[in-house]
C-alpha cells in the first residue's frame, strides 16, 4: 500500500525536470553543426555568467537551438497533458488532440485567423483555441450513440473529422496565395522550424493556465474515469469538471497548433508510456505528462533536425512515426 | 464539516428496531417522476407519488417486478433525479438540492455495475469513497487511510487490500465496492440490486452484513432487490412496485399477502411464516 501524495508527485516530477534539462542539452548539441560537449558547456557556462561567448555558439545555441527547443517544450507540454485531460473526459485511453480532429480544427481556426486578421499576432492562438473547441464539439457529438459515449464511434469520428478539415486546410492553402501562410506541411504535420508570431512568454502563460486548470480537477478526474454517474455519486461535480477540462484542453491543443501546426500522437504516447510507469492517477499522470511532452517533443525534434541532416524532417513525422503504429496497437489490445 | 457518527452503538440484541427512539431520517413524501417524452433512448415511465420513512439503523428494501419503477425510485433518493412533485429529505434537507459534494458525504450508492478505465488496487477503489472530503489538491490524509483500512475491515476485505479489483471474485468485489460506500460515511446507504451476481451464501452473507452495519453504523439502509426471500428474511420495512404505482408499504408481514403477490409477480405463490415471524414466499407447485 502506497497511498500518492504531495511529497511524491514532487519528488516525481523533481527528477523528471532533471531529464528534461539533460534533453535540453542533448538537443542544444546535436544538429546539422555538432558542438563537442564540452564546447557546449563552457559556451553554457560562460553565459551563465554574462561572459562573451564566440558568435558562432551565439549564434547556433542562443539564437537558433534554443528558442526551438524552448517551443517544442512548450508544444510537447500542452499536447500531452491536452491528451490525458481528453482521455479522462471522453473516457477514452486512446483519445488525442490530433487522432480526435481537435488539432486539425485548431489549424483550421488559425489558418483562417491569418487570412483575415494578418497582423494581430495573438489572433491565431486565439482563433485556433476556437477552432479546437467547435472541432471537440462536434466530435463528442458524432462520437454518441443512443446518448452513449461510443468508445468505437467517437475514434472514427474524430478520425473523419480530421480528414475532412484537413481537405478543408488543403483547398484553403491552394487558393490562398498568401504569403504569410506558412506550408501546408506545418499545418497538416507539425513543425518547429518556424519561429512563433506571439512572445514565447505569452504562450508559457497560456500553458502554464491551461494546464494549471486541468490539475485542479485531477483528483475529481481520477473518479471520472469510473462513469459519470457513479463521479457524481462521489460528490464530484461532473458538467463543472467536464467544462473546465474541455474549455482547457482546447486551448492547450490551440497553443500548441497555432505555433507549431498538428503535431500528432504526443498526447497518446507520453500519457500512455508514464501510466505504464507511474500508474493512472490524475494528480500525478498530469504534472508527470507535461514534464514528459516536453522531454518526448524536445528528442523528437533534436531526431527530426539530424536523422537526414542537413535536411530537416517535420517534427509531426517523427511522432507519427513512433505514435501511429502505439495506437494501433492500443486499438487492438482494447478489442481483445 | 463532519457529520458525527458513532461506531460503536451497541446491537442491542433488540430485532424489532422500528421501536428504537430514533427520529425520522429519510422522509419521502408524495414523491414522483416522469421521464419526459423527448427521451428517445428509454419509453415514457412515470413514477406515482410514493411515501415512505426511513430511521437510521432500519433497512428498507425496495421490491417489484421489471420496469416497476425502483431504479427511478433509488436515484430519487440518491437525489440525482429531482421528484417532478413532493420531497425526499434526508435529515430535513432535500437531497436533490444538496451540493454534490456535500450529497457524498450523506449518501452514499452502490451500484450495480461499475466498469473501470484502467486497473486499480483495492485500497485505491476504497480511497475513492473519501473524495468528498478532500481538498484540493485532492490528496489523501492519514485519517483518510485509516477510515479506509476500518472500512475494508468492516467488510471482512483486509486481506483484499493490494488486490487488482480486476481479480476479485463476485462477491469479494460486491464487499470492496461496499467498503467504498462506507469510506463515505454517509447516514444513507443506497444499493441497486447488490445481491445480483451473488451465490446464495453470498447473498446471505451481505444482507446479514448490510444489516449489522445498519445497527452499529446507525445507517439509514435502502436496497433495491429481486429476491423477495431476502427481503422477507432482512429488511424492517418493504416498498412494493408495480409498474411506476407503489402499491404496499409495511413491515415483510404485513406486504407479503398471497393474493397481492401473485397479482403483482403474476405467478401461482405460497406464503409461509418462518418461527422468526418473517415471511418466506414459495412458488406453488403446479398441480
Amino acid at each position: 500500500m502506497k497511498p500518492l501524495t504531495a511529497r511524491r508527485v514532487l519528488l516525481i516530477c523533481g527528477g523528471m525536470l532533471a531529464a528534461l534539462l539533460v534533453s535540453v542539452l542533448i538537443a542544444l548539441k546535436l544538429g546539422a553543426v555538432p558542438i563537442p560537449a564540452t564546447d557546449l558547456a563552457l559556451s553554457l557556462a560562460r553565459a551563465l555568467v554574462g561572459a562573451e561567448i564566440p558568435a558562432d555558439h551565439q549564434l547556433i545555441i542562443f539564437e537558433m537551438r534554443l528558442p526551438r527547443i524552448l517551443l517544442a517544450i512548450l508544444v510537447g507540454a500542452s499536447l500531452a497533458v491536452a491528451g490525458a485531460g481528453f482521455q479522462a473526459l471522453l473516457r477514452n485511453p486512446l483519445a488525442d488532440p490530433y487522432v480526435l480532429g481537435v488539432s486539425s480544427g485548431a489549424a483550421l481556426g488559425a489558418i483562417v485567423s491569418l487570412v483575415l486578421l494578418p497582423r494581430v499576432a495573438l489572433a491565431s492562438p486565439v482563433a485556433a483555441f476556437l477552432g479546437a473547441v467547435l472541432a471537440t464539439t462536434t466530435v463528442y457529438f458524432l462520437g454518441r450513440r443512443g446518448g452513449q459515449l461510443d468508445s468505437h464511434t467517437l475514434l472514427l469520428a474524430g478520425i473523419i473529422t480530421a480528414s475532412f478539415l484537413s481537405a478543408v486546410i488543403m483547398f484553403l492553402m491552394t487558393t490562398l496565395p498568401s504569403s504569410h501562410l506558412r506550408g501546408m506541411a506545418f499545418w497538416l504535420m507539425g513543425d518547429l522550424s518556424v519561429a512563433p508570431p506571439v512572445s514565447l512568454s505569452v504562450l508559457f502563460v497560456l500553458v502554464a493556465a491551461g494546464a494549471g486548470a486541468i490539475y485542479t480537477t485531477a483528483a475529481d478526474l481520477n473518479l471520472l474515469l469510473a462513469g459519470e454517474l457513479e463521479a457524481l455519486h462521489l460528490g464530484v461535480e461532473v458538467n463543472r469538471v467536464k467544462l473546465v477540462v474541455y474549455l482547457a484542453a482546447s486551448l492547450l491543443t490551440g497553443v500548441a497548433v497555432s505555433v507549431s501546426g498538428a503535431v500528432g500522437y504526443v498526447g497518446l504516447i507520453v500519457p500512455h508510456l508514464l501510466r505504464l510507469v507511474f500508474g493512472h492517477d490524475y494528480r500525478l499522470l498530469i504534472p508527470t505528462a507535461a514534464v514528459g511532452g516536453a522531454i518526448a517533443l524536445v528528442l523528437a525534434d533534436a531526431l527530426a533536425r539530424t536523422i537526414v541532416a542537413p535536411t530537416e524532417l517535420p517534427v509531426g513525422a517523427m511522432t507519427a512515426l513512433a505514435g501511429a503504429p502505439m495506437f494501433i496497437y492500443l486499438l487492438r489490445r482494447r478489442m481483445h | 464539516m463532519g457529520i458525527p457518527q458513532t461506531n460503536s452503538v451497541p446491537d442491542a440484541g433488540s430485532t424489532r428496531v422500528l421501536a428504537a427512539p430514533d427520529e425520522v431520517r429519510l422522509s419521502v413524501e408524495q414523491a414522483s417522476y416522469a421521464y419526459g417524452a423527448g427521451r428517445r433512448e428509454a419509453p415514457p415511465f412515470a413514477l406515482a407519488p410514493v411515501s415512505f420513512q426511513v430511521r437510521p439503523r432500519e433497512l428498507l428494501a425496495i421490491v417489484g417486478p421489471n420496469a416497476s419503477g425502483k431504479s427511478t425510485l433509488l436515484r430519487l433518493l440518491a437525489g440525482t433525479l429531482a421528484p417532478l412533485s413532493g420531497r425526499v429529505q434526508l435529515d430535513g434537507h432535500e437531497v436533490s438540492r444538496l451540493p454534490a459534494r456535500l450529497r457524498a458525504r450523506r449518501i452514499a450508492l452502490v451500484a450495480q455495475e461499475s466498469a473501470l478505465l484502467f486497473p486499480l488496487r483495492v485500497w485505491e477503489y476504497v480511497l475513492q469513497g473519501r473524495r468528498p472530503y478532500g481538498r484540493w489538491p485532492g490528496f489523501e490524509t492519514p485519517d483518510d487511510w485509516a477510515i479506509a483500512a476500518e472500512a475494508l475491515a468492516q467488510v471482512a476485505a483486509d486481506h483484499l487490500r493490494d488486490r487488482w479489483m480486476g481479480e476479485l471474485s463476485g462477491g469479494e468485489k460486491q464487499r470492496v465496492v461496499l467498503a467504498r460506500a462506507l469510506a463515505q460515511q454517509p447516514l444513507l446507504l443506497l444499493l441497486d440490486e447488490p445481491t445480483l451476481h451473488l451465490d446464495l451464501g453470498a447473498q446471505v452473507s451481505l444482507l446479514r452484513r448490510l444489516r449489522r452495519l445498519a445497527r452499529t453504523n446507525r445507517y439509514a439502509v435502502v436496497v433495491v432487490t429481486h429476491e423477495l426471500n431476502l427481503a422477507g428474511a432482512f429488511a424492517d420495512q418493504v416498498v412494493l412496485l408495480q409498474q411506476g404505482k407503489c402499491l404496499r408499504v409495511g413491515t415483510p408481514g404485513e406486504v407479503f399477502e398471497r393474493e397481492l403477490l401473485e397479482q403483482v409477480f403474476g405467478a401461482p405463490l405460497e406464503i409461509e411464516v418462518t418461527p422468526a415471524g418473517r415471511p418466506r414466499v414459495h412458488l406453488r407447485a403446479e398441480p
